[in-house]
């Protein structure tokens, strides 16, 4: 959404700036990237699996500050909203449900893990890339607030209906997905004649495999 | 120099407000609960109506030794009371009571979401401690805390949204600025959702599975002594404080009274929210506990429809109005 309001033409300051002579709120912000970037990789190479979902909860967190400091104020509690508050708490509901040993779990590691780090560097870059390249040139002018619900709810539905609907037709999708998912569970845990009808969508899913 | 004087006093009130105010509910709620009930034990302590109670009971937790059990994670396990308790205190700071700029600590642009948001992190403290205390009670109540905070969260914000699409605004100023009396029996559906979906978050009775004291012992808390449990218990009051005081807020119209007094609006909102607080107690001397399954099917299949039906309504007569 950063780079939706960035990338709107009207929002980005004429006003030619330097790298050098940063001001407090580019020193914060690098800061917590900073912050930011050392908990997800503690997330991702912790031995212990309920510390990684914690770690995770620092990263998200940490993210939600870094959009507070863009003035990008309702995408930063929408994000601790969804993320922290409820995807957060969803993993560690899944965690606690199927094995959350304390201590370090040596057997939580797997193969992949030159691949993954592979990945993970290239998306990174590209990333990193695409992003500097499209925006090198724009700056947001931080001294009044750019990201408000107002500007957010205008840009969001003028500029970017579509790609809104196709991610919300996605989740319908991803939810009428896992109806169909727990209703066959269902089904066939009634035909063995042993309970476990109640299941939630969630589980079954796990089940499934 | 003046800005930065400004704001520390903002946050000093603010913490003040705080510290006071969830003591003042425990102490309502020891009293009121001694007369419901014919409880002997809070009128005996300090003479009169059993005033000092709750100055017993803070000695007595600050006496407590602090216990950490061996197999536990200790950091995490130290930790959670404050994860759980801070949020209620950063909710606070956006809760105007009453109106213009000198009324709230911090006006947030995206009021609603803040305090949502925030309301939310807290209970990832009830789940650091009860996997951090390696005990299966504890475990057993952290995951019906997680289980019932997803199941009522939904219906909360949808009940919030509601307000926001009725006052075309969500800060919280704003909709207490824009509320006008016929919105009581308007939006009185998404205030009940809120209510109890509130309660059950707060996982106040009749909502307390998660630390049904008789089959998981204390849940999450079980393990937990002294101060750190206290803790606990006043994340637990200043929970009902902000939940309150966001329903006054969001349906009851927070400052508006019937004279509309203008210099006394913030009587009007912390009388409200002290009826509000009333009624919880109120309930948790008066209701059973729900059982886990009948908890998931209140929020599933009733709270979340009834949520959709007030969005819904909200929706048409704002169309009509305009």
């Amino acid at each position: 959404m950063t780079l939706a309001a960035a990338g709107h033409g009207t929002l980005a300051a004429a006003a030619p700036q330097g790298f050098l002579s940063p001001t407090g709120v580019e020193i914060a912000f690098v800061l917590v990237g900073l912050v930011t970037l050392g908990a997800a990789v503690v997330t991702v190479t912790t031995r212990q699996l309920v510390h990684a979902a914690l770690w995770l909860v620092v990263a998200l967190g940490g993210l939600a500050v870094e959009y507070l400091l863009l003035t990008a104020e309702f995408i930063a509690w929408v994000q601790v909203l969804i993320y922290v508050g409820s995807v957060v708490v969803l993993l560690l509901f899944g965690l606690m449900l199927t094995r959350a040993p304390i201590g370090r779990s040596p057997d939580a590691d797997s193969g992949n893990r030159p691949v993954a780090l592979a990945v993970a560097l290239a998306a990174a870059g590209a990333l990193v890339w695409v992003v500097a390249d499209a925006f090198r040139t724009q700056w947001i002018d931080l001294d009044k607030p750019q990201g408000t619900t107002d500007v957010t709810g205008s840009i969001l539905f003028r500029h970017w209906v579509l790609p809104f609907e196709a991610l919300s037709v996605l989740l319908l999708a991803a939810l009428v997905g896992a109806i169909v998912l727990s209703r066959r569970n269902a089904a066939r845990s009634d035909r063995d004649g042993a309970p476990g009808g109640r299941t939630g969508a969630g589980d079954s899913d796990k089940e499934q495999r | 120099m003046n800005d930065a004087l400004d704001v520390a006093l903002r946050l000093l009130v603010v913490f003040v407000v705080f510290l006071t105010f969830p003591l003042i509910i425990g102490q309502t709620e020891h009293k009121v609960m001694a007369h419901m009930q014919g409880r002997l034990g809070p009128m005996y302590a300090g003479g009169f109506h059993g005033w000092a109670q709750l100055v017993a009971d803070g000695v007595k937790f600050a006496q407590k030794e602090d216990i950490v059990p061996a197999e536990a994670d200790r950091r995490v396990f130290q930790l959670a009371p404050a994860v759980a308790l801070l949020p209620y205190l950063l909710v606070l700071l956006a809760i105007p009571i009453g109106p213009g700029e000198g009324a709230v600590g911090e006006v947030v642009d995206a009021g609603i979401f803040f305090v949502l948001a925030v309301m939310g992190v807290g209970v990832l403290g009830s789940l650091m401690a009860g996997w951090a205390s390696a005990n299966k009670f504890s475990l057993l109540g952290g995951l019906r805390t997680a289980a019932q905070l997803l199941a009522y969260e939904l219906p909360m914000l949808l009940a919030a949204a509601s307000v926001a699409m009725a006052a075309g605004t969500v800060s919280l100023p704003g909709i207490v600025a824009a509320f006008e009396w016929w919105w009581l029996p308007w939006q009185i559906v998404g205030a009940l959702v809120f209510f109890v979906a509130g309660l059950a978050e707060l996982q106040r009775p009749p909502f307390d599975m998660p630390v049904a004291d008789s089959e998981i012992i204390f849940g999450a808390y079980t393990e937990y002594t002294g101060l750190r449990f206290a803790l606990f218990l006043l994340a637990e009051y200043a929970g009902i404080v902000v939940l309150c005081g966001l329903t006054t807020v969001l349906f009851l119209g927070g400052w508006h009274g019937p004279w509309g007094a203008d210099g006394l609006g913030w009587v009007w909102t912390l009388l409200k929210t002290a009826v509000l607080a009333f009624a919880v107690i109120w309930l948790r001397v008066t209701y059973p506990r729900l059982r886990e399954d009948q908890l998931q099917k209140l929020a599933w299949t009733l709270l979340v429809p009834l949520a959709l039906a007030q969005i819904a309504l909200t929706g048409i007569v704002k169309v009509a109005i305009n």
